[in-house]
């Protein structure tokens, strides 16, 4: 199929950038987004453009480098993936598709559709783990968790720190990463001992990076590609209660 | 050079790791405080040195090439963690493991080495359960185990098929509480491009800003290489597409010693290639072949769908091959498997080039529930990137490059044979031999990072307590940094007309070809001409895109297919020199009747360390003679 790409070019952080218009012809729907990507920028290279840049890694949907807004929404028209599981078989021939990267105050793009992400670092080293040092664990069964909570602890735990959720909240807020980490911990008994002063401090961090309020829109879980529930960011208000 | 040696303590198996812990010098706390320590590379292992060094005292500097260490590779590994605590009452034990992976390796790895992994393996499940990863739990409340390929007990620790996930993310969590201590400084989207050795001793590294271009010095007392495995020298391969032999590579041109750069594991269950365009493998995790039947249709070139395709009509070749072990055979002998149906004939799919993984029994018996618990978030992956629901048609699986069982030569330390200059994880060769078993490079690079270098690498700081910091202004430095230079120059200036990308697909296609699953000395040869050909195009013809100081990918690109070109050359040349089968390394000159591989322990017990000598002539082979002290090698059997 023939399609049209209208895309974010910005060469630096300091450049106002633009979207550039890009007939790209033969693109098969059997590709993925980013090989559609890869396709162009062949072309660009043999035409003596600059390429567009973008991340991507593991380009299975687990390493969470990827994310782009495609036609307006975070990784595109399917439900549960991410950009780099996006396939092409989605779009028409004919079709016009805007690519552009996530647009929030607390991720600054550095060059075309690549942002600096490093605000989710910035939160996990203010307090998203469990203080203990390599040696002084206890043997692992000494710790019973009940199934129930295990299990929702993993479903929390699977976050892959993407930045959709923040790219898709019209406040960019940082609510759902945040909460699935405060859940997956606050729900496993070692994770206990330290559940209120991580949220406090956790809460605090996200004012402090520039990342908006939760005003319970919804719009993170509808497209987190990894699913993660709205129920862990009522965890996280829970939990925020309880610490003061 | 001298000859190598492996430092391996003496006494007993099961006490050397205990007694060489009570023998090793020690750096005092204060001490630790004066000493910094460079990490290239965060995944499973470089996080996990990082921060437990780091909790010592030691300061450490970290580099990775994504923008954070949460997504090094590692966190895309699925199936599982090995370790021995025998919850199944199976009869697990250390000695038990230490023979699976004797055995599952061929006989080609070290001893001493392979026991204190097996022996520091609880610790690390313990470990992770302290840090919050959530594992698989039976109702009990009590930690679930599997089973995986090449062994008969239930010692595989998982969180659905996202263990990596969750234990990268365990061990990041950790760094990044040493990071908001200041003991750790996080350098993210730096490519580490050379290394620095000062009076024989590695002394820092040469890096490249992401972002900026800029190149930079970095110094400190000792550098720890965690820089993962090569696998995508074959292009399609199931690791991260960024994932590279680089950093590896540029060690090996400092001094660091290469050992069996051909072990390559192609593992059996990713999904097949389905397109021309691909630029990436999808794994079905080993786990799977726990539930999962592979079969093929009896009759060749059976086109029908398979659920047409009668039971009788079935060949169900792991089960009738290999009736003790079935489905569960090692990676090696299940992979070469299918290519052999497939070669024969009997494959499916459009192109014949893939086999059927079933789960229509294991649903009946289990039900869909139970299947869905534990592999629902495989199973949805698989259904993603095909569009086959694998609840109602079985998958179609094929082989795909996976890991690297070699890579830079280590002694008992851990040490590189540059003083100074450690291998860890992946990127060392030290445990798996010519093949590894499931779960165990998970275990592998986590006891290297938590237990095993923190230890050893006090031994040869304590001598360091002396030397002050080290300065960046030195000839070495500058040398280092000018050569680093000249080759981004030389990159950025060939401007030819085919990009990186499509000489590192050529690339692949060769190794694939001649040194894949199977390998002769006829097909070696034709590669090792071809890839220097290749070669020689390349640095005739590359064309380099953007420029030199910004982000700028294709250069990034175009430094690794740099690399690869030479290291692809290592390869072959080692798959050449090994005259014997072992594992993953089949060569097909060398089989048995059955067509199993045939070792030859009179002049290949050994592994290959190669030693560069400069870019116009052949690297210097050395061999570290293997002992085998407490297992007897035998014959491989899965019969
Ligand atoms: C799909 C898949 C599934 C797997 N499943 C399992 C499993 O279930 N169980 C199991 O035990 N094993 C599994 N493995 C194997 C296992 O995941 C890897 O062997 C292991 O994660 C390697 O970890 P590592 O820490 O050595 O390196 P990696 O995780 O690969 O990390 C490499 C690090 O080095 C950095 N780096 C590399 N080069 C440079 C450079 N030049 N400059 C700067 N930084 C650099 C990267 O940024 C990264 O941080 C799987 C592998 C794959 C591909
Ligand atoms: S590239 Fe890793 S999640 Fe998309």
């Amino acid at each position: 199929m023939n399609i049209t790409l209208k895309i974010w070019r910005q060469k630096n952080k300091e450049d106002k950038g633009k979207f550039v218009t890009y007939k790209l012809n033969n693109v098969s729907t059997e590709m993925t987004f980013l090989e559609m990507l890869d396709y162009l920028n062949e072309k660009l290279i043999k035409e003596d453009q600059d390429p567009v840049a973008f991340d991507s890694d593991c380009r299975e949907g687990i390493c969470g480098s990827c994310g782009l807004y495609i036609n307006g929404r975070p990784n595109g028209p399917q439900k549960s993936v991410t950009t780099c599981q996006l396939s092409m078989s989605v779009f028409k021939d004919g079709d016009t598709i805007t690519v552009e990267p996530w647009r929030s105050k607390a991720f600054p793009v550095i060059k075309d559709l690549v942002v600096d992400r490093t605000a989710f670092d910035k939160l996990i080293e203010a307090g998203g783990y469990i203080s203990v040092n390599t040696g002084a664990a206890p043997e692992a069964n000494s710790i019973p968790v009940k199934k129930h909570n295990a299990d929702r602890a993993f479903e929390a735990g699977v976050c892959i720190g993407c930045g959709t959720c923040v790219a898709a909240c019209k406040n960019a807020s940082a609510m759902l990463f945040v909460s699935a980490k405060i859940s997956q911990l606050a729900l496993l008994p070692q994770g206990r001992v330290e559940a209120k002063e991580r949220v406090r401090i956790l809460v605090e961090k996200m004012d402090e990076l520039g990342f908006g309020n939760c005003s319970n829109t919804g719009s993170c879980e509808a497209e987190c590609p990894k699913d993660i529930k709205l129920v862990n960011i009522a965890r996280l208000n829970r939990e925020y209660y309880k610490a003061y | 050079m001298a000859k190598l040696d492996s430092k391996i303590p003496d006494g007993p198996l099961a006490e050397k790791w205990t007694r060489h812990q009570a023998s090793v010098k020690l750096v005092n706390p204060a001490n630790k405080k004066k000493l910094d320590i460079i990490v290239v590379g965060a995944g499973a292992a470089g996080a996990s040195a990082a921060a437990t060094l780091a909790e010592l005292g030691y300061n450490l500097k970290v580099f990775v090439f994504q923008d954070s260490s949460r997504r090094a590779h590692s966190i895309a590994s699925q199936g599982g963690i090995n370790a021995t605590k025998n919850y199944k009452n199976d009869a697990d034990s250390d000695y038990r493991l230490f023979y699976d992976m004797i055995k599952g390796g061929d006989f080609r790895a070290r001893e001493a080495n392979v026991y204190r992994a097996a022996e520091v393996s609880n610790k690390i499940i313990d470990q992770y359960v302290a840090q919050g990863v959530p594992f698989a739990r039976e109702y009990s409340g009590y930690l679930a185990n599997r089973s995986f390929g090449g062994v008969q007990v239930s010692r595989t620790f998982y969180a659905q098929g996202q263990t990596g996930q969750q234990c990268t993310l365990a061990a990041y969590q950790a760094l990044s509480r040493q990071i908001k201590a200041g003991k750790a400084k996080m350098f993210a989207r730096r490519d580490m491009l050379d290394i620095v050795v000062i009076d024989g001793k590695a002394r820092g590294i040469i890096t490249r800003d992401l972002i900026t271009g800029e190149i930079e010095r970095h110094s400190a007392h000792a550098v720890v290489l965690a820089t993962g495995g090569f696998g995508t020298v074959y292009y399609l391969s199931t690791l991260a597409v960024n994932s590279n032999g680089s950093a590896a590579f540029a060690a090996y041109k400092k001094g660091a010693f290469m050992a069996n750069p051909s072990m390559a594991q192609i593992h059996p269950t990713s999904i097949p290639v389905l397109n021309e365009y691909q630029s990436k493998l999808t794994l079905m995790s080993e786990s799977l072949r726990n539930d999962g039947r592979v079969w093929v249709p009896k009759q060749k070139g059976d086109k029908r769908p398979a659920n047409e395709i009668k039971e009788e009509e079935r060949d169900y070749y792991l089960e009738r091959k290999y009736p003790a072990f079935g489905n569960l055979v090692p990676r090696d002998v299940a992979s070469r498997a299918a290519k052999e149906r497939c070669d024969e004939g009997y494959g499916v799919g459009e192109t014949g080039l893939s086999v059927y993984l079933d789960f229509r029994d294991a649903i009946n018996n289990q039900g869909k529930n139970a299947i869905k618990a534990k592999y629902g978030t495989l199973f949805d992956l698989y259904k993603k990137v095909t569009g086959i629901n694998p609840y109602e048609e079985p998958m179609r699986i094929y082989p795909a490059s996976h890991y690297t069982m070699g890579g830079l030569w280590v002694d008992y330390n851990l040490m590189t044979t540059i003083p100074g200059l450690y291998a860890i994880g992946e990127a060392n060769f030290s445990d798996h031999g010519a093949n590894r078993l499931g779960a165990s490079s998970l275990m592998q690079c986590s006891g290297d990072g938590y237990f095993i270098l923190p230890v050893t690498i006090g031994d040869y700081l304590a001598d360091e307590i002396k030397t002050p910091r080290i300065s960046t202004d030195t000839p070495e430095f500058d040398e280092a940094e000018k050569a680093v230079k000249e080759k981004l120059n030389k990159l950025m200036s060939v401007k030819g007309t085919q990009s990186p990308t499509s000489f590192h697909k050529r690339l692949g296609h060769i190794l694939w070809t001649y040194s894949g699953m199977k390998r002769n000395e006829e097909g070696l040869t034709t590669a090792l001409k071809e890839i220097n050909e290749l070669k020689e195009e390349f640095w005739r013809d590359v064309k380099v895109a953007g420029e030199l100081n910004e982000l700028n990918h294709e250069l990034e690109k175009a430094a690794r297919v740099a690399d690869f070109l030479d290291l692809a050359k290592l390869i072959v040349m080692d798959a050449l020199n090994r005259k014997e089968s072992c594992g993953a390394h089949f060569r097909e000159e060398y089989q048995t009747a059955e067509g199993e591989p045939k070792r030859d322990d009179e002049n290949y017990s050994y592994v290959a360390a190669w030693e560069y000598t400069g870019e116009d002539s052949e690297p210097k082979l050395h061999k570290e003679e293997l002992k085998f002290e407490y297992v007897t090698p035998v014959q491989r059997s899965y019969k």
